[in-house]
């Protein structure tokens, strides 16, 4: 009895922290360009935010159904060539209003994501990962050959605002990809708590035993991964916004792909808070290395000696490792009897 | 037509220096059932290796092999044995990104060393070229398919009629039944990336020879390499060889025909046709739970 009061307690006070820390969190997100408004900081918050939306998204096709897409910079692209186009074509007079336009290059992303989902996902494992690539470089030829469309490598001109109403610079754009980024992580957090959610894991674990118990496998493989297009085209979209000028090597940018992929691993592939932990602390690492040693090209050399120790020491990433430490440490001889199906719904 | 009949040619040379990189990007896989998305930073590294060695000691591309594939194979099993090794779970999807990794370390460093300006190898068959038929072929095209005939009948020979070669083999076919018959699959493993690794130094000797090149060309490169061993089926030699050259005499004949823009692009449509209609490529065979 006395065990299962403390359990209990213990269970009730780790809750209300969790979620302490998470009005806390919350919170500073929303107040942040209140208590920071120089450009210079808003910047990297915008990006930073964007990292955790990207992150997040990828997660739910890479992290819950095991498939490694390293194309997603793909559909990032198509979002933003997408609401670029869309701006320019409707003629909307740039300010607030073209955010309206980001759920509609969402769709669209989404319309594109199913075709290719459709080709990439009659393959798995490595195959699968070659493909996305595959896709990806299809993608960018496609932004860079259709001149008449997109430009070409001249560069696609999203009309921008001179005036928001007020000194704003950056303001906009942050809420703009935080209100994206809680959007993903309120879809990762559903899609982990629901049947849904349940057959994407066992997909991951085992695909064909997943599909002889029922779980309309291709179905729920190609939902996952047209989420998470879509997602990360919005994204894109408010990207393509931010920054005005679409250059198809830019916009569709194998290191922003790999990069969502890496967060995700950092942070722990699967869990909820994970990509979010992951793109908050390689943000910072990519910005500082960039900043630093950008013109010599050391950052590469940096950028990837961060990735080989996170791989090499953390394969698992930040949250499962410290939750099994904290396990550990909590309950030092039920440790071994920990299974893998609950170390992974750790998150 | 006599157009389409020259880029037919020059396809099927230049095929040949991809069906080598290929092969060691599929012998690789198939070993080991990693993809090393950093071979196309490694024929680029071969590139600047003998690049560095003609620089400053005028040594003709083709000659310092005898220097570079040595020092690739070494490399190769340093790679192997520092950052492929270590991982024990979810190995398919961590070597993806180590090896990815590998790829932006090398891009970093030649960036350094190299800055990011386009460089070429030089020899006197550059340029130099002779008719046959009317057509007028470049030597170096010539040279560059025989090179890498010469190393792909070697790697052949290797596999094929020598007991290491027989052990890649039986690891490539099954890995566990490898080991019960007393293969020493990680010896194997690690000497068969060296030898990818080599075979990805000669290759880039001819890339460079044949085409300018920066540290960041790799990007292209791998994703060329990729999709030809895909077509061809992962772990095939002979599908990686085929689906080499058809890949480049299309691509040539799309830059005649049509336009040079869209000749990378019917790449990756050929690619996309035969996934449509044989998800495991022309020699793959449909494993259950793998591929």
């Amino acid at each position: 009895m006395t065990d299962a009061w403390t359990l209990g307690l213990r269970i009730g006070r780790g809750a209300a922290l969790k979620a302490l820390g998470l009005v806390v969190l919350a919170v500073f997100a929303l107040i942040l360009p209140v208590i920071a408004p120089d450009p210079a900081t808003t910047n990297i918050a915008v990006f930073t935010v964007m990292y955790v939306g990207l992150a997040t998204a990828w997660n739910i096709m890479g992290g819950y159904t095991g498939y490694i897409s390293l194309g997603h910079a793909a559909f990032f692209g198509i979002g933003a060539y997408a609401f670029g186009l869309l701006v320019i074509h409707l003629n909307i007079t740039p300010g607030y209003a073209p955010f309206l336009l980001v759920p509609v290059a969402g769709v669209l992303t989404a319309v594109f994501a199913v075709g290719i989902g459709w080709i990439a996902l009659r393959t798995r494992a490595a195959t699968f990962v070659i493909v996305t690539i595959a896709f990806m470089f299809i993608v960018q030829l496609l932004a860079e050959n259709l001149v008449k469309l997109t430009g070409g490598g001249a560069g696609l001109s999203v009309p921008y605002p001179h005036d928001w109403g007020g000194d704003f610079f950056n303001t906009p754009f942050y809420y703009a990809m935080l209100a994206l980024a809680v959007i993903a992580l309120a879809a990762s957090w559903w899609i982990r708590r629901s049947k849904f959610g349940l057959g994407l894991l066992a997909i991951r674990d085992d695909e064909d035993k997943a599909l002889a118990v029922g779980v309309p496998t291709r179905a729920f493989k190609l939902t996952a991964f047209v989420i998470s297009a879509a997602l990360v085209g919005m994204i894109g979209a408010v990207y393509g916004y931010y920054v005005t000028y679409l250059y198809p090597q830019f916009v569709v940018d194998p290191l922003i792909g790999i990069s969502m992929v890496l967060m995700t691993f950092l942070g722990g592939l699967g869990t909820l808070s994970g990509p979010v932990i992951g793109a908050v602390l390689l943000e910072r690492a990519q910005l500082e290395f960039a900043y630093r040693f950008g013109a010599s090209r050391l950052y590469l050399v940096l950028f990837s000696a961060v990735f080989l120790v996170v791989i090499l020491i953390l394969p698992r990433g930040i949250v499962p490792s410290v939750a099994d430490l904290v396990r550990r440490w909590r309950r030092p001889a039920a440790s071994d009897a920990t299974t893998p199906a609950e170390q992974r719904v750790a998150s | 037509m006599s157009l389409v009949l020259q880029a037919a040619a020059l396809g099927i040379l230049t095929g040949g220096v991809y069906a080598l990189m290929a092969s060691g990007l599929t012998l690789i896989f198939g070993v080991m059932r990693i993809i090393n998305v950093g071979h196309g930073a490694l024929v680029v590294l071969g590139a600047y290796l003998s690049f560095a060695l003609f620089r400053s000691f005028h040594i003709d591309p083709f000659v310092s092999l005898v220097v570079t594939m040595p020092a690739m194979f070494a490399l190769g099993v340093v790679l192997q044995l520092a950052f492929i090794r270590p991982l024990k779970t979810d190995r398919e999807a961590l070597s993806v990104l180590v090896t990815y990794a590998i790829a932006l370390g090398i891009e970093g460093v030649l960036g350094y060393v190299f800055t990011t300006n386009y460089v070429e190898l030089r020899a006197w068959y550059e340029t130099a070229s002779f008719a046959i038929f009317g057509f007028h072929i470049t030597y170096v095209y010539v040279f560059g398919f025989l090179l890498c005939l010469a190393i792909l009948g070697a790697l052949f020979l290797l596999l094929y009629r020598t007991t290491f070669g027989g052990a890649i083999r039986a690891t490539m076919l099954n890995r566990t039944a490898a080991q019960l018959i007393g293969i020493d699959v990680d010896r194997v493993s690690a000497l068969a990336f060296g030898v990818g690794v080599a075979t990805a130094a000669a290759g880039g000797v001819v890339f460079g020879i044949t085409n300018a090149f920066n540290p960041g060309s790799h990007y292209d490169l791998i994703s060329r390499l990729l999709t030809i061993i895909v077509l061809g089926g992962l772990g095939s030699l002979r599908g990686a060889i085929i689906a080499a050259l058809i890949m480049l005499v299309t691509e040539d004949i799309t830059a005649v025909l049509i336009s040079p823009v869209w000749a990378n692009f019917v790449f990756f449509v050929i690619l996309v046709a035969v996934l449509i209609v044989r998800p495991q490529g022309l020699y793959g065979v449909r494993v259950r739970d793998r591929i």
